[in-house]
């Protein structure tokens, strides 16, 4: 007796699970039974159990019986004459989806030679094995798993020709890059998906190489030439929004240009680029804390005189305008309802980004970089042909972390340009490292794809053969014009008087418990003091009774609340979370009292 | 060369001096003696801490950082067959904790001659496990008539122990009360209620008989005799050190518990301190982590330093701590602010992190130095 259950839970018994799960199976392949249904017997408690769950992921497999294939050539001449399709073939029983339960209990071969009597299932290519976008490593079989996994990673991050549709759209922080090419190195999986018609990178010469010790740590150099010829140009894209609200009591926004009586009215210069619907017209160049969006809101809290008195001067500023440090083009206006039927406004701005020095570059190997520095052309090494590499990468990168599929798809790419073609690198399926190099050869190249290089700066002939030649390379969309923050003096928070956190507040950078310890265990006293100057107050103190005295404005002096104006009241420097704790203490109806003496 | 011994004898510790003199060729010359000397005082006085240096945050980070490296939940069998020993970080922060009730307690038991070389060892590991009525039973008969349990012992097993029967009676009848033990003929033990019981209650004294201790030291779960270098050391699964050192053929001198307050129970505080200082660097050395002792010593002895084993926590040395402000700023703050206001402290900024918190100079490295003498405004007549 055997106990069944179905996804997970119990639902009766059968007398031999074993051939209950073969009659299941038997009936699946005829088509009477869903193609997702999956079922395993497990070995040692001899359960069945099958699963008919949403969400598990399932993978197409062919049918082995008797150590043979059942997709017979027969079959092959079908497809290719459109008589039968994939759906076919799944009725037939000869190709059917297992998930990770049935594997459980499958032995699926690698390749048809490999098939043996004992096999269940074969592999309709090895390329399967891996995912879509891990395909699209060239040579992914070459480089250690994980490091196929991170080069998967990065291609997601890619800049690239992303939609067709891109200037009627209104996606949040999107990238396009200026002049995306196919690469020269590809896999199946670039036509299976139709990689030409969305690409994300370029084919850019690279020299393995040193250049002034500036490609240190995975950075990379730029050549300044072939930025100039639009490598790696993209723009930035980003809209803002803004929606006429409905508030209680049939109050409204209203998109306009403020006028000059409205609460938190900004001044003149700021409103200048508005259209007198209060909007900014397309291709206005705006730069930081200029306004876009022209909008006054009604008051937030209305009393009982105000319901008769809704003026315009008591209606507030809630203008949208572009944030500290950005800037811009204003690359299209969008007028529309949203979904509760309000007045909704988008503006798209654009931003023109060449590459500079902290963006990110990577290959399709998890060799990702950033630029540390750009060279004038005149000072870039050259072949003896005159080829300059557009960017150089260091040879550090590669020995630790083993991507060879990074030099394959180096030598692949010399290839391809000169023999004018485009190199299978599919993964378990790619062109040979062997033929590569003969052919590479018979090009007049040496066959490890080397060649002399020149010291761009002095002419001098390098001792060693560079390898060179054309790769396929991703501008990531992480550029340093969206993280770049600094910040000497700046806004504070309203309670703490400490800086504000964080780039979009133009925050300060906090130096933590750990990072202060760390200056306490060199001793480094004052500096400790002074990086937390940041909230420093002074705070009269009375003498006498120990707590915070009262500044009287008007008076021009100091009272204790306590002892009177009478006391001895001095002027104390300590940091205002210090008299927050004190203020929190007396809250608590204890009563913290300062001893105050002098110093010295 | 006295003259000089005597010169060094303040400067450097009588360690190194017996270093040096050890060390260097019999017939040495003064002069270059004097040279050596110097060389090692130099050594010796750049490796010191300097003044106002902040020992305590170094040996904190020197101990926190390499412990988030560490493999969480290691159990692993120290080295011993079965043995099941907490380390890794479990057991750092058992120690650092101060806890009573530790999660793997165990004695390594060192042995005198000649047992320390295999003699008896059998015999001595199952003097010292704890065991139960049940190891030594070969029947138990109820007989309705007298309302008697008549208990048959394992002759064979006693004898392998050398073991006389009337102990174990002895045992039983302590462990049992109102209940008496008679020791009938060879290894038959009979036993009463002192008043008319009746037969349920026999039925239940059965199955309580099997679990009831009679041999052995109470809390010793397992012993393992393991060979240690060319002598054989026991190793034991759960801990009763004070019974253990009464052994007579345990060399008390190097027996040991790894549970910190019993070692303090027993020896006192002093052992209870080098125990910390061992089963630290235990820990350390076994996920690999080179660690300088000195840290260990500085945080064993703010452990220790009171008299008795506090943990490094809020029950423990941060409860001790003299300023109001340090306390407050570690754990359950409300708990020690009131605590403090009831009895009305004074917290005289002393200390670090209370500086820290309002932003004054802290006391350590730079800011210690004080201007002792007071400036006068001089005014001339």
């Amino acid at each position: 007796m055997a106990d069944v259950f179905i996804d997970n839970k119990f639902i009766g018994t059968v007398k031999d699970g074993y051939s209950f799960a073969e009659r299941f199976i038997s009936e699946r392949r005829m088509n009477r039974l869903d193609a997702s249904a999956n079922i395993l017997v497990d070995k040692n408690t001899s359960n069945v159990y099958i699963e008919t769950s949403s969400g598990r992921t399932i993978r197409p497999l062919i049918v082995v019986k008797e150590g043979k294939s059942l997709l017979s050539k027969k079959h092959y001449e079908q497809l290719k004459a459109n008589e039968i399709a994939w759906s076919d073939l799944i009725k037939q029983g000869i190709i059917e989806y297992l998930d990770s339960t049935e594997e459980e209990g499958a032995l699926v071969a690698f390749d048809e030679k490999d098939l043996t009597t004992e096999h269940t299932h074969l592999e309709i290519s090895p390329t399967a094995i891996v995912g879509i976008i891990t395909a699209l490593v060239p040579f992914g079989h070459h480089n250690s798993g994980p490091r196929l996994l991170q080069g998967s990673k990065n291609q997601k991050q890619g800049i690239g020709f992303y939609a067709a549709n891109f200037p009627l759209r209104m996606d949040t922080d999107s990238n396009l890059l200026h002049y995306p090419q196919v690469p020269i190195v590809s896999s199946i999986l670039y036509d299976l998906t139709q990689y030409e018609k969305h690409p994300s990178g370029q084919n850019v010469i690279v020299a393995v190489m040193s250049y002034q010790g500036y490609n240190i740590e995975d950075a990379v150099i730029l050549n300044k030439g072939s930025i100039d010829r639009g490598f790696g140009r993209s723009t930035y894209f980003n809209p803002l929004v803004a929606e006429e609200l409905r508030y209680s009591g049939g109050l409204l926004d209203e998109i306009c240009i403020p006028d000059k009586e409205v609460k938190g009215y900004r001044s003149e210069k700021d409103y200048r680029l508005l259209d007198d619907d209060g909007i900014i017209t397309p291709e206005a160049y705006v730069k930081e804390e200029d306004v876009i969006i022209g909008k006054t809101s009604p008051p937030r809290f209305l009393n009982a005189m105000d319901e008769y008195n809704l003026a315009t001067n008591s209606r507030r500023e809630s203008s949208v305008s572009i944030a500290h440090g950005d800037q811009g083009i204003v690359d299209m206006v969008l007028l529309t309802e949203s979904e509760d039927g309000n007045k909704l406004i988008q503006v798209r701005l654009r931003e023109p980004r060449i590459p500079e020095l902290g963006d990110k570059f990577t290959s399709r190997h998890a060799q990702k970089g950033i630029v540390s520095l750009i060279v004038p052309e005149a000072d870039v090494p050259f072949t003896i042909t005159g080829v300059k590499p557009d960017i150089i990468f260091t040879a550090h990168g590669v020995v630790s972390r083993m991507t060879v599929g990074h030099l394959l798809d180096l030598l692949g790419g010399k290839i391809g340009a000169l023999g004018g073609r485009f190199i299978d690198g599919t993964i378990f399926d790619s062109e040979k490292e062997k033929d590569m190099r003969v052919e590479l050869l018979s090009y007049g190249f040496k066959e490890n794809a080397t060649e002399t290089m020149f010291n761009g700066v002095t002419g001098e002939e390098y001792k060693v053969k560079i390898f060179v030649g054309p790769m396929y390379y991703l501008r990531l969309k992480h550029q340093v014009r969206n993280k770049l923050h600094s910040r000497a003096l700046g806004p504070i928070q309203l309670l703490t008087r400490q800086p504000t956190e964080g780039r979009a507040k133009e925050g300060g950078l906090r130096l933590g418990e750990m990072e202060k310890d760390t200056l306490v265990a060199h001793g480094a006293s004052m500096l400790l003091k002074e990086r937390f100057d940041s909230d420093k107050t002074i705070i009269p103190i009375s003498d006498e009774s120990g707590i915070v005295a009262v500044h009287d404005a008007r008076k021009g002096r100091n009272y204790c609340p306590i002892a009177g104006e009478d006391a001895g009241i001095e002027q104390i420097e300590m940091s205002y979370a210090f008299k927050l704790i004190l203020d929190e203490f007396k809250s608590l109806c204890l009563y913290p009292k300062l001893n105050l003496k002098s110093k010295y | 060369m006295e003259k000089l011994l005597e010169k060094y004898s303040d400067k450097l510790p009588q360690k190194l001096i017996d270093e040096i003199v050890n060390n260097v060729p019999k017939n040495i010359t003064d002069k270059k003696l004097e040279s050596i000397f110097e060389a090692v005082y130099k050594e010796y006085s750049s490796s010191l801490a300097e003044p106002g240096e902040c020992v305590g945050v170094v040996s904190a980070e020197s101990i926190g950082e390499p412990s988030t490296q560490m493999t969480l939940d290691t159990f692993h069998l120290a080295g011993v067959a079965e043995v099941n020993v907490t380390t890794g970080l479990p057991r750092l922060i058992e120690i650092l904790d101060g806890r009573k009730n530790i999660s793997t307690p165990s004695v390594e038991i060192y042995l005198k001659e000649p047992h320390n070389k295999g003699t008896d060892i059998t015999k001595i590991a199952a003097q010292i496990r704890e065991t139960t009525l049940r190891s030594f039973l070969s029947e138990i008969n109820i007989d309705i008539t007298t309302n008697t349990l008549s208990v048959l012992l394992n002759k064979s097993k006693l004898e392998e122990l050398d073991l006389d029967y009337k102990i174990i009676a002895k045992n039983i009848e302590k462990a049992l009360k109102g209940y008496k033990v008679k020791c009938e003929d060879d290894y038959v033990l009979s036993i009463k209620h002192n008043k008319e019981g009746n037969l349920n209650d026999l039925y239940k004294l059965k199955e309580k008989l099997k679990e009831i201790y009679v041999y052995g030291i109470k809390g010793i779960k397992q012993v393992v005799p393991v060979k240690r270098d060319d002598e054989y050391v026991i190793v034991t699964a759960g801990s009763n050190f004070k019974e253990i050192i009464k052994l007579d053929f345990v060399d008390t001198f190097r027996t040991c518990s790894n549970d910190v307050f019993e070692m303090e129970e027993v020896f006192g505080i002093e052992a209870a301190r080098q125990v910390i200082i061992n089963q630290i660097m235990t820990v350390l050395e076994g996920q690999g982590i080179p660690l300088d002792v000195r840290h260990i010593l500085l945080v064993s002895d703010t452990m220790t330093m009171s008299g008795h084993v506090l943990g490094i926590n809020r029950y423990g040395i941060v409860k001790d701590k003299p300023s109001v402000l340090a306390r407050i700023s570690f754990e359950t703050p409300l708990k020690h602010l009131i605590e403090a206001a009831l009895s009305g402290e004074v917290d005289n900024l002393k200390s670090v992190i209370e500086n820290v918190m309002i932003n004054q100079p802290i006391p350590v490295g730079t800011g210690l130095p004080h201007l002792i003498t007071r400036i006068v405004n001089e005014k001339k007549p």
